[in-house]
């Protein structure tokens, strides 16, 4: 079964009198596990597709059903309980809490979100320190880390909630070819290890064949997908 | 909820300046009000105590109708022998009585035998009256400065009227009053002692015996015409009075129409008007330490949600449901509202202790050299400190809530 499908997705913006259409009738089935890359250039709508997938926006048109649940009909608190519960993010600019350290950081999630006990959210939080190679790190702020640094911490704080599925806009957008090299590395290492779903975008031609599968957009248009599991 | 103060507080220390500026800005108010009302209770408390310990005593009970015509000092308005006794036993019941003085209040002319002028006599027992107004005695200004200034025979004379007669202590001097028969009497006395007035200038009030008030009024029966009662605790003296009235059996409407009346200090003299205004003045610094507060902690709460409009898409794009945004700005504004009232009890009980150190002085009437001594309640500082936690609480509503409500597609957008 497939843990996202979308049938004839759209999202049209209206500014005034212009109407832009990010994403067209876009249809596409995605198998936990997979490791997918949108691809295309800026304007293509990536963004918001993932945005649509990580129900952090409504589509216009379409079905789309997340885990098998159709988070369209999911209103503001319960979409809000879904994401803590099935999905965890990654930006392009790591989006950390500037005031709290590595570890605080990463175990944000599980005390705001799924208020986890402290022994638990200690274990977890090590776990993924260590798994992302953070653990000499865990007490600085993020003031004090390499953007390659910062982007670890956020891959170990969307994984810890132990999320079905991972969404990263442009991961390695603000990040030099070797650091995006060793993040990309790191997330299909961490879906390798916990099998959850990653789906990123990129326009950095130099990353993109390390997805397993690549969906192209275009004006927002899924013009195909084709990979080792597409 | 730990977690919300442990980031509520770094996100405050993130802002250092700012958050120093306001809780400094909370805490400034907070020392005003608590040194305001401080001083102003100070004030006002020797204000009441000159009138109650000086002259008016703290509670008084009289003939029912007494007290609206006692301009004309009405001797047949007094409490007659029998509701006298009932009062005495219904006040040896009552715990808080300190002591009580019986007078006879009555009008007489006055005479140095070359000039006559009227004047109010009180007859009084010199042990009660010294023992229910304690600033009696500093009232006496010349000669005899103890109960024996009231002896039989003796007199106190009031200073206005003494310089006007040129009436010296030691002086013979008339007393004749007519009695509630119409028949009138005489009885010459010894000036003992010159008295001031106790609100300033003005005043006829003249002290004498009780037992020389009863011999030129040739009453038989121990009528009295007001008891003054000193209780021993003037905050609680309304309780007091409601205990009195029960013991007398006064329900409101008796105490209206006839039989016994009580009145309490403030029933009786108009400075209780000025007491309340102060207490109004109170009400409104403690309205500008609100608007102070709701001001600053508005202002830097719209700000720090200003500020920080993408963390607040993180938090909520990652799960964080409205309610919890919400709390965790309220907090904020909770932990500033706290600092500053802390900062402010400290720093304002700090300079009440260096007034009362100084040992600051003042006039008030006839008194003067008097100490200021600042003293402030705990429930003061509690109503104080609870009032700025809760309005910081409430200024930060509005932005908290605007965090909450922000569609983190939004906030993630924002630059």
């Amino acid at each position: 079964m497939s843990l996202i499908a979308a049938q004839n997705l759209s999202k049209t913006y209206s500014t005034d009198s212009v109407e832009v259409k990010a994403v067209q009738a876009v249809s596409v089935e995605i198998n936990a596990g997979s490791f997918l890359c949108f691809v295309g250039p800026s304007g293509s709508g990536k963004t918001t597709l993932l945005n649509l997938i990580g129900c952090l926006d409504k589509p216009t048109a379409g079905s789309l059903s997340v885990a098998g649940v159709d988070v369209i009909s999911l209103d503001r608190k319960r979409a809000a309980e879904f994401r803590g519960e099935n999905i965890g993010f990654v930006f392009q600019s790591f989006n950390l809490m500037p005031v709290l350290t590595s570890f605080e950081n990463i175990e944000y999630p599980l005390v705001m979100v799924q208020n986890l006990p402290t022994g638990e959210r200690n274990t977890r939080v090590l776990d993924l320190l260590d798994a992302v190679g953070m653990s000499d790190q865990k007490d600085k702020l993020p003031d004090q880390l390499s953007g390659g640094q910062k982007q670890r911490i956020a891959i170990a704080r969307a994984l810890v909630t132990r999320p079905k599925l991972v969404l990263a806009d442009e991961p390695t957008a603000n990040l030099d070819h070797a650091t995006a090299y060793t993040i990309i590395r790191l997330m299909k290492k961490m879906r390798d290890d916990l099998n959850t779903t990653f789906i990123f975008s990129t326009h950095d031609t130099r990353i993109i064949g390390e997805a397993e599968i690549i969906c192209t957009l275009e004006d927002g248009k899924l013009m195909r997908c084709e990979g080792t599991h597409a | 909820m730990r977690n919300l103060f442990k980031i509520a507080l770094r996100n405050l220390r993130r802002y250092k300046r700012r958050s120093a500026l306001t809780i400094s800005l909370i805490a400034f108010g907070v020392v005003f009000v608590l040194v305001f009302v401080a001083v102003t209770a100070s004030i006002k408390d020797f204000m009441i105590a000159q009138i109650t310990d000086s002259y008016l005593g703290d509670l008084q009970i009289h003939r029912g109708g007494y007290v609206a015509s006692i301009e004309s000092l009405p001797l047949n308005l007094n409490l007659a022998p029998g509701a006298v006794s009932q009062i005495e036993k219904t006040l040896a019941d009552t715990k808080e009585i300190e002591a009580y003085s019986e007078r006879i209040k009555f009008g007489a002319l006055f005479s140095n035998f070359s000039e006559t002028t009227n004047i109010r006599i009180n007859g009084v027992s010199p042990e009660n009256e010294f023992a229910a107004l304690p600033q009696m005695r500093s009232r006496i200004s010349e000669g005899e400065k103890s109960v024996r200034a009231l002896e039989k025979g003796k007199m106190l004379v009031p200073k206005l009227l003494a310089q006007g007669f040129g009436a010296k202590v030691g002086d013979t001097v008339v007393v004749v009053a007519t009695n509630k028969d119409g028949s009138v009497n005489g009885k010459t006395f010894l000036v003992s002692g010159i008295l001031e007035s106790a609100t300033g200038p003005g005043g006829r009030d003249g002290y004498i015996n009780f037992d020389d008030a009863r011999e030129i009024l040739r009453m038989s029966g121990n009528e009295v015409s007001e008891i003054a009662v000193r209780v021993k605790s003037l905050a609680r003296v309304e309780e007091v009075a409601r205990s009195i009235r029960g013991g007398l059996g006064l329900g409101e409407k008796k105490q209206k129409g006839g039989g016994i009346e009580v009145h309490t200090w403030s029933q009786l003299s108009p400075f209780a008007n000025i007491a309340n205004m102060i207490d109004l003045m109170t009400y409104f610094i403690k309205l500008m330490l609100i608007a102070i507060v709701l001001i600053s902690i508005l202002n830097v709460m719209i700000m720090a949600v200003y500020e920080r409009v993408r963390e607040i898409g993180t938090i909520a794009a990652i799960g964080t449901l409205p309610s919890k945004i919400l709390s965790l700005f309220l907090v904020e504004g909770f932990c500033l509202g706290l600092t500053g009232a802390i900062v402010g009890v400290v720093f304002g009980l700090g300079i009440i202790l260096v007034l009362n150190l100084s040992k600051i002085t003042f006039n008030f009437g006839q008194a003067t050299g008097l100490i200021l001594a600042p003293t402030i309640a705990p429930m003061e500082i509690v109503t104080a400190s609870l009032m700025v936690i809760v309005v910081s609480v409430l200024a930060s509503l509005q932005p908290a809530y605007r965090a909450s409500r922000m569609e983190p597609i939004d906030a993630l957008r924002h630059v």
